[in-house]
């Protein structure tokens, strides 16, 4: 299960939006081993594309040093898909290559449907584990707040936005 | 003669869940042969076809080895490489899915 707070949630959310119809990407770093996602880094997709995704590689670098020296982890790589399901397609199932992270798939395919000027439509959020090409969802859990004020939600205070 | 390598997660299989190892070599490609007698499988996986493989990013010293001769780049005492996968993906042309 990926349990992430409201604050992040919503920021990832608001990234794809922002974004669309380019697919928005980054990262949700965490301290090592702990599974909790707590620094929201938006990243530029490279690529600046519709159907593709990529980070710049002196982003990366950039990227995975500053963690090192936090201690931390990417615990949620996410992007958008902007014109099709929050699935992974067999470009992001090949490319998959953390194995402790959850990779997180937004759609916005319908959030601008509602005519000219409206992205109030749905935008559906879908957490995966992608380990040696096996794709497995997972339920997942926002639970109230910000990383900053709140590390440690009460389990009892969670609101389940899984998807089926 | 050494040269740090930082290795990242989905690579520790090949290190021992080191997540650095130190090797010899005057360029990248020496150094990751000296890699692969100690680490075997490692040189599959940065190297395809005698070249880097494309969804690898290999840094000396903070710079993209695509940039200062891939394979090819000097190495030397000290130095310092990473070694990290492309984070990439994406939806994919429609005909693709």
């Amino acid at each position: 299960m990926l349990r992430i707070d409201q604050a992040t949630y919503d920021a990832i959310v608001a990234h794809a939006k922002r974004d669309h119809p380019v697919e928005a990407c980054g990262v949700v770093a965490g301290p090592e081993g702990s599974d909790r996602p707590t620094r929201f880094i938006p990243m530029v997709n490279a690529a600046g594309s519709p159907t593709y995704y990529e980070f710049d590689s002196m982003d990366l670098l950039r990227l995975y040093k500053e963690m090192w020296a936090n201690g931390e982890e990417p615990v949620v790589i996410y992007h958008s898909h902007t014109a099709t399901e929050a699935y992974p397609s067999r470009t992001d199932i090949a490319r998959a290559e953390e194995p402790t992270a959850h990779y997180v798939l937004v759609s916005t395919a319908d959030t601008f449907s509602g005519g000219p000027g409206n992205s109030d439509g749905p935008v559906t959020f879908r957490s995966y584990r992608i380990i040696d090409g096996a794709v497995t969802e997972e339920p997942v859990s926002v639970v109230p707040g910000d990383p900053a004020t709140e590390p440690h939600s009460n389990p009892a205070s969670t609101t389940d936005r899984s998807q089926p | 003669m050494a040269v740090e390598v930082r290795i990242p997660t989905i690579l520790r299989t090949y290190t021992g869940g080191e997540k650095a190892v130190s090797g010899d070599g005057a360029t990248l490609s020496e150094l990751i042969e000296n890699l692969e007698s100690n680490h075997p499988g490692l040189k599959e996986r940065l190297v395809e076809d005698g070249d880097l493989r494309r969804f690898v990013n290999v840094y000396v010293n903070d710079e993209d080895v695509r940039f200062t001769g891939g394979l090819q780049t000097s190495v030397s005492d000290g130095d310092q490489v990473v070694v990290l996968p492309a984070v990439a993906g994406g939806a994919g042309k429609p005909a693709e899915l």
